[in-house]
């Protein structure tokens, strides 16, 4: 009976073209509209590394201002100080550890054709690259020994690597970065982490960077950070008096397995911050926090609120459509009662009448689906546009499959439930009722 | 085969109650062609719908094949009126956008059946009909008497024990409604049940029993068969 109320449904929109444009119209807008905005919240609220995300923890330290917090209620600082960083990694207390930060560097290809352009860098430690499980085109990251010897290597990114030697392997090859020669032991294959959670700090939705290099050559190149650096007081004048300052500028994760590494770990926090108050430093009380990549996502409110308020006017947008699509297809029925009461004289049920318009909203909230996926895509489209100087806005208006699942399903969904009344009112007529009239 | 006992029909608004039928009663055999006249308004196609189980009744007792079918659920009315039940209209009621051969299948889709027994019954009624070369024309492109036909071949289709007519000539020609009753008699020959709502005298004295309704009653006529008196 299926395919039967399917060719009953296409004829039925064949015979009222007009309105059943309409209701298409108005299930597509809706669709559209609210796809546009639950797109851009997917894409700011997804988890970036999902296969690992339960078991990578960002640290923070409240070594800040005993007068006010770093931020209101009670939060301790985002980033944490030299100083903290890499005693935690000297430490090395969880299965993996990684400190970084960020810096703009010039690169000098060694092709004299191609002219030398900035970079922007990242300075993680050797475990950032199987910590967050980053993909390799080539080679692969550097090891310890390479963070203790303060080697002059670097990972590229594809980009750069297409840039620099056409795409080819480059591991082996050099590159120079402010005049100075690093050898490259690996090329990243394209990753892309939206958020990019290793570092909301500085917009979670940038690019991830052009290349990496070693955390202890930066340190030594005094290289300074390209990010946010918050400071609770003054630091003596430089680069020494920096690092031993109270200013807050690296990002530290630890990888640990399960909920007792994790308490470990915390108590390893709190015995660290005891023995920094012996040193005078540590003035507020006790407020260490381990959040994994969710919990540090939803922490730093990485989708925004007025995207939140936005998703809210979206839904209600696509509801004031459907309540439209609810009184075309109550038109629609109307004008077939006659038909309805023929085919319920010829023994159809209630039922019966019910399934064969349930089928043809569901076929209008299929058609109006697709309609809104393509919508869906203009909206992100003009978003683009709109926003076009900003450089991660191409990172949020990206629509997967399943988004566009999603917005076909709820087309479907939503003009099923808007077809209810008006199918409930066609089951309604009575077989009699209409039969002079069609 | 119909048995109706003191029928009633109230049909009532907040301020008016209008009966339809009071106490209507009526036997039909099976094999029987009743014709049910009477002027307009006085409850003739309220008997048919209920005949049909079309419309529910207010007092009274309605049995179709011994079966009593007053307190029957939506889903067995609408299937009892499916398997047992063919309906003629005065103005065709096919479906415009359908073909013939659509039209005809409606109520056998209902049926369930599959699509080979359908197509067997479909073409045997409309060649019965007479418009087998017209199977895949639209409604439109019928005449009236045409159309009438197909309606009859949508009724005979699902083999009913009984048809129901309103008015089926009402809508025609006098020579399209000539051949639309030798149509309807040749049928009751066949041993199809036929009760016919009609306005006109001379196609009701075509019937082999003819029943008069006024203000809901029957006024005239035999509301039971009687048999032919045996001869010695």
């Amino acid at each position: 009976m299926f395919r039967y109320y399917v060719k009953l449904a296409l004829l039925s929109i064949r015979k009222n073209p007009i309105l059943s444009a309409l209701m298409v119209a108005a299930i597509a807008i809706g669709i559209g509209a609210c796809m546009t905005i639950v797109n851009i919240d997917y894409v700011m609220g997804g988890n970036p590394i999902p296969h690992r995300s339960d078991v990578l923890y960002h640290v923070q330290l409240d070594s800040w201002d005993p007068i006010s917090p770093a931020r209101e209620p009670n939060e301790p600082p985002d980033q944490v100080t030299y100083l903290d960083g890499t005693a935690l990694l000297k430490a090395a207390k969880g299965r993996r550890q990684v400190l970084s930060y960020r810096a703009g560097r010039v690169l000098q290809p060694p092709d004299p054709d191609i002219r030398p352009f900035e970079v922007m860098a990242r300075t993680p430690t050797a475990d950032f690259f199987p910590m967050f499980d980053v993909p390799f085109l080539y080679g692969q990251g550097w090891d310890k020994a390479a963070d203790d010897n303060q080697e002059r290597v670097v990972v590229l990114g594809k980009e750069v690597n297409e840039q620099v030697f056409g795409g080819e392997n480059s591991v082996g090859r050099t590159i120079a970065l402010n005049g100075e020669t690093f050898r490259v032991t690996g090329v990243i294959d394209r990753w892309e982490p939206i958020p990019r959670f290793y570092d909301v700090s500085n917009n979670p939705f940038d690019e991830v960077e052009d290349l990496f290099f070693p955390f202890s050559v930066a340190i030594d190149n005094e290289l300074g950070n390209s990010g946010n650096t918050n400071c609770w007081k003054p630091s003596d004048g430089g680069w020494e008096a920096f690092l031993n300052s109270e200013c807050v500028w690296m990002q530290f994760w630890v990888e640990l397995h399960g909920e007792n590494e994790k308490q470990e770990y915390m108590a390893f926090l709190d015995a660290y911050v005891e023995s920094q108050r012996e040193l005078g430093r540590f003035p507020r009380p006790l407020n260490n926090r381990l959040y994994d990549v969710t919990e540090w996502m939803e922490n730093q409110e990485v989708v925004a609120d007025d995207v939140q308020v936005l998703l809210g006017l979206a839904v209600l947008f696509l509801i004031v459509c459907l309540l439209n699509t609810i009184g075309l297809l109550l038109a629609k029925i109307m004008r077939r009662s006659g038909d309805i009461s023929l085919r319920r004289a010829l023994g159809a049920s209630r039922s019966t009448v019910f399934l064969q318009y349930i089928v043809e909203a569901g076929l209008i909230g299929l058609t109006g689906g697709v309609f809104g996926v393509a919508l869906t895509w203009l909206g992100l489209k003009g978003i683009e546009v709109l926003y076009g100087q900003f450089d991660f806005i191409g990172n949020l208006v990206r629509m997967d499959w399943l988004m566009i699942l999603t917005a076909v399903i709820l087309a479907i969904i939503s003009a099923l439930g808007a077809a209810l009344y008006p199918t409930w009112r066609a089951c309604r007529i009575h077989p009699a009722s209409q039969l002079k009239s069609l | 085969m119909l048995c109706m006992q003191n029928i009633s029909k109230v049909y009532r608004t907040d301020s008016v109650e209008t009966h339809a039928l009071r106490e209507f009663s009526l036997t039909v055999d099976e094999g029987e062609f009743v014709s049910v006249t009477g002027p307009s308004g006085s409850g003739k196609t309220t008997f048919l719908n209920i005949a049909g189980l079309l419309e529910e009744f207010s007092n009274g007792r309605y049995e179709l094949d011994g079966k009593d079918v007053s307190r029957l659920s939506d889903k067995e009315r609408s299937r009892v009126r499916n398997e047992k039940i063919g309906f003629i209209f005065q103005s065709f009621n096919l479906i415009p956008e359908l073909d013939i051969f659509d039209n005809v299948d409606v109520p056998l889709r209902y049926r369930g059946m599959k699509a080979a027994e359908r197509k067997k019954r479909i073409e045997r009624v409309v060649e019965i009909v007479g418009l087998a070369s017209r199977l895949h024309h639209l409604p439109s492109q019928l005449s009236g008497g045409q159309q009438q036909r197909v309606a009859i071949a949508r009724a005979l289709a699902g083999e009913p024990r009984f048809l129901l007519a309103d008015e089926p000539t009402g809508n025609l020609d006098s020579g399209m409604a000539a051949s639309v009753m030798e149509l309807l008699t040749g049928i009751n020959r066949s041993g199809t049940t036929i009760i016919m709502v009609t306005h006109e005298a001379a196609l009701a004295r075509r019937a082999s029993r003819n029943i008069s309704v006024r203000d809901g009653r029957v006024s005239s006529g035999n509301p039971v068969h009687l048999a032919p008196a045996a001869t010695a």
